[in-house]
């Protein structure tokens, strides 16, 4: 809380000279040192340490990939390799790099959800959280342009998607497109201005997480109660020992999996396309973003139908937007003046329903639309006799088991000669991603519509008086630092 | 005028080509559901045994990955090239010929003698301004087989064959696949010829009868059902791709893989081993699939040795720091 009285006492003749002049010892004492943080916070909250950390880790490991870095069509993909290669412990930093992003993105969502489950977004902390985001978009943005630099054959077709999408949007899309790739397709320009961003966003992030610190140090932290800080004295500990002490416990577990994935699985998050040197002649099969884009690819293509003047092109680059956007008025979406989940029993089910929603969301993203989501359930696929009666198309199918290929290969032989007929086996309808997508879009956007309404009904259960009291409530045995499905 | 109007058409022409790209990408993933539900590829096997550089300690067979140099260099290297690699890497630490007598890989002579193998043309041109060959030397980077694409293509039959530099990272399963590729194509007795009338023209096909193609295991067909091999290409069960235009048979049953321009290239006994080791079919695509998995991968042993003194380091700091944290939250109710 900036609200906090400082506990600084300048030591030194220099410590005196600087403090009057540009207190900045001050400032880094009552900010990380003497700051006071709510005693019950359990191990959901170590995870804006641990962001702290992935993004310092990106942006050392970045600046010197960027020393061997050549950001030219000829030259992007042997110099990544050339830095695996010849590049001392290259192979360490671009895995560190490559995999770090990865490493990024779960502690943020993991962030994100302990912000969305004990109400860190409610007042008076709406600021935060609203900053919490931007810097969840610059990541996101970042990523992509990342994933661009190695120019593989996902780089260039998934950043061919991607620019596409901003050509969905009316009237000025095009231009935007043609904007963002410098020309009017993806080429040499692309790969240096992504580049150039992609070295220039981390920096924007590091100022926006100077923010997002300073938002969080004037209301302070939330806690696992939602009760707010009312003496001092009694809810919260000094930053320093207590804090810095459990956030480096954690940053170290954080890492342990951070190094299980750079040296003994440095590609299983990547796609091995991506090791084939971009075509754009040669389209992957399947075009798949990093898992972390995962759900919002699957809502993007969950849309598949026209809506008066909107196509379902433009419907889905809209969806996708605001599955985004709609994070950023949630502050204004919760109606209830509860912030934990804890006290909430019937928002706390929709919460752990959102959490298995993105999941399956991240699952759709990642499979193909048109496969069946329980390929047990799918029926045979049936056989189609395609060919022409006086020039108009007709169709022949036929359904059952082996017999039904003798039966169509009949009718083929007794079609006269210019009908052209051709055989074709059609999967049998049934439940697939695309449908599976669909619904839990709904889903996804059901959360947020129902938080408005459960804030309004819903009866809660019973507060405790302070942090103090929650804490000395428990059995002495009980150590606090439980997981929120407690 | 002029100038506007081909403006427009080249703006026409990117929202065509961006309406493609993204229509091509949905219709590719239709129509991998498709071939999917036709049996899709082949799902790739290793070797018995699996392989040596798997797990947190595994390391590459050293003998192995020279025999694959070999067979790379008696087979695969005639038309596939593996630009990112010099000579010297087959002598650094963690390469297959790296001796420690020789810190510095261009110094040995053995690798010195295996660049010289090959012809490469010089890089800077001679005092009459042309370019000689000469024998390469362990910085030189691995000989191309073809000056440029078009060649490549000119001279296989319109197939660019793939560099082969990170091919096992290229490509699901890995080694596995390279192992099952090579090992996959059907027995070259297994093929029939067969003549067909067309539109008054005689065509000579390859045809393969897929019910007796026994490696096939349960996509087997239990009748005689052909699978037509276009001209100059290959079928081979890994291979992505769809044979379904290409079967005769009950196309929802089509065998699954795909055709590909390389003819089968491992035979028993193409190549001579050097240390005598038995030069079967098997045994030559182990051998060249961990040769292409080290010039994939060539710092994955130095990557395990580093994990190891990594992990270590952190389970130790975790431990001091966990009790450093119990000790300092001794006191404090929360």
């Amino acid at each position: 809380m900036s609200g906090h009285e400082s506990k600084y006492t300048p030591n030194s003749a220099f410590e005196r000279w600087l403090d009057t002049r540009l207190p900045i010892i001050r400032f880094a004492n009552d900010t990380m040192i003497t700051f006071p943080t709510p005693k019950n916070l359990n191990y959901w909250y170590i995870f804006g340490a641990i962001l702290a950390v992935c993004l310092v880790i990106q942006i050392v490991t970045g600046v010197i990939l960027a020393m061997h870095y050549e950001a030219s069509v000829d030259g992007a993909f042997a110099s990544v390799e050339r830095i695996m290669r010849d590049v001392p412990y290259g192979w360490l930093l671009r895995y560190i790099h490559a995999n770090g992003a990865s490493m990024f993105f779960l502690a943020v969502y993991l962030h994100m959800f302990r912000g969305l489950y004990y109400g860190s977004y409610k007042a008076p902390r709406e600021v935060l959280w609203i900053i919490g985001c931007v810097i969840y978009l610059l990541m996101m943005a970042t990523a992509f342009l990342g994933y661009m630099l190695p120019w593989g054959q996902m780089s260039y077709h998934g950043s061919n998607v991607i620019t596409g999408l901003f050509g969905a949007i009316p009237l000025v899309g095009e231009s935007i497109q043609t904007w963002l790739m410098g020309g009017p397709s993806i080429g040499n320009q692309t790969l240096q201005r992504f580049f150039s961003l992609h070295y220039l966003l981390p920096f924007m992030i590091a100022a926006a997480v100077a923010l997002h610190v300073w938002a969080l140090h004037v209301p302070g932290n939330t806690n696992p109660t939602g009760v707010e800080v009312k003496d001092i004295e009694k809810d919260t500990v000094p930053f320093h020992p207590y804090y810095t002490v459990k956030d480096a416990f954690g940053v170290v577990i954080f890492l342990i999996m951070f190094a299980v994935f750079v040296f003994y699985a440095p590609g299983v998050l990547g796609h091995a396309d991506n090791y084939i040197e971009a075509n754009a002649l040669v389209t992957p099969a399947h075009i798949v973003p990093e898992w972390y884009l995962l759900p919002f690819y699957a809502i993007l293509r969950a849309i598949t139908f026209d809506l008066g003047p909107i196509d379902a092109k433009l419907l889905g680059v809209i969806f996708m937007f605001a599955a985004i956007a709609v994070l950023f008025v949630l502050p204004w979406l919760d109606t209830s003046k509860v912030k934990s989940m804890r006290y909430r029993p019937v928002a706390r089910q929709f919460f752990f329903g959102f959490v298995v929603v993105c999941f399956l969301l991240g699952w759709c993203g990642a499979a193909n639309p048109d496969d069946a989501v329980i390929p047990a359930l799918q029926g045979n696929p049936s056989l189609v006799v395609s060919y022409t009666v006086d020039g108009a198309p007709a169709t022949n199918t036929y359904k059952g088991g082996d017999e039904v290929f003798e039966q169509a290969k009949a009718f083929m032989a007794s079609l006269p000669a210019g009908t052209n007929p051709s055989l074709a086996a059609v999967p049998a309808p049934t439940f697939a991603f695309r449908h599976l997508s669909l619904i839990l879009t709904f889903l996804y956007f059901g959360y947020f519509a129902a938080l408005f309404f459960i804030g309004l009904t819903e009866k809660p259960k019973a507060l405790p008086e302070s942090i103090h009291k929650s804490v000395l409530k428990r059995k002495p045995k009980e150590t606090g630092n439980a997981v929120p499905a407690e | 005028m002029q100038c506007r109007l081909s403006k427009m058409q080249a703006g026409e022409r990117k929202n065509m080509k961006t309406f493609r790209i993204l229509a091509a990408g949905l219709v590719g993933l239709a129509f991998a559901g498709l071939a999917h539900a036709a049996g899709g590829s082949k799902h790739p096997h290793g070797p018995e045994g699996g392989w040596p550089f798997e797990g947190v300690t595994g390391q590459y067979d050293k003998a192995s990955v020279q025999r694959g140099y070999q067979v790379y260099k008696q087979v695969c290297s005639s038309c596939h090239g593996m630009k990112l690699l010099s000579y010297r890497n087959l002598g650094e630490p963690g390469g297959p010929f790296y001796d420690p007598a020789y810190p510095n890989p261009n110094d040995n002579p053995f690798v010195k003698a295996l660049a010289a193998e090959n012809e490469v043309m010089n890089a800077e041109p001679n005092d009459a301004g042309e370019y000689d060959f000469r024998p390469a030397m362990p910085a030189d980077r691995f000989r191309s087989p073809f000056p440029n694409d078009a060649a490549a293509r000119a001279a296989n039959g319109g197939a660019l064959p793939p560099d082969l530099s990170v091919m096992v990272k290229a490509r699901h399963y890995g080694a596995d696949y390279v192992y099952s590729l090579m090992t996959g194509y059907p027995e070259p007795a297994l093929f029939e010829d067969r003549e067909v009338q067309e539109n008054g023209e005689t065509l000579y096909q390859k045809v393969l009868d897929v019910s007796k193609f026994e490696k096939l295991g349960h996509y087997r067909p239990e009748h005689t059902a052909y699978l037509v091999q276009p001209a100059g290409q290959y079928y081979n069960p890994y291979m992505a791709g769809d044979t379904t235009p290409n079967y005769e048979g009950d196309p929802r049953h089509a065998p699954p893989g795909g055709f590909l321009a390389m003819a089968p290239q491992l035979t028993d006994g193409r190549v001579e081993y050097t240390d005598g080791t038995e030069a079967t079919v098997s045994q030559m695509a182990y051998d060249v699939s961990q040769f292409l998995a080290w010039a994939s991968e060539p710092k994955l042993e130095a990557r395990k040795r580093t994990g190891l003194a990594t992990m270590a380091f952190l389970l130790i700091l975790t431990t001091l720091l966990w009790f450093s944290y119990k000790q300092i939250w001794r006191k404090v109710e929360h």
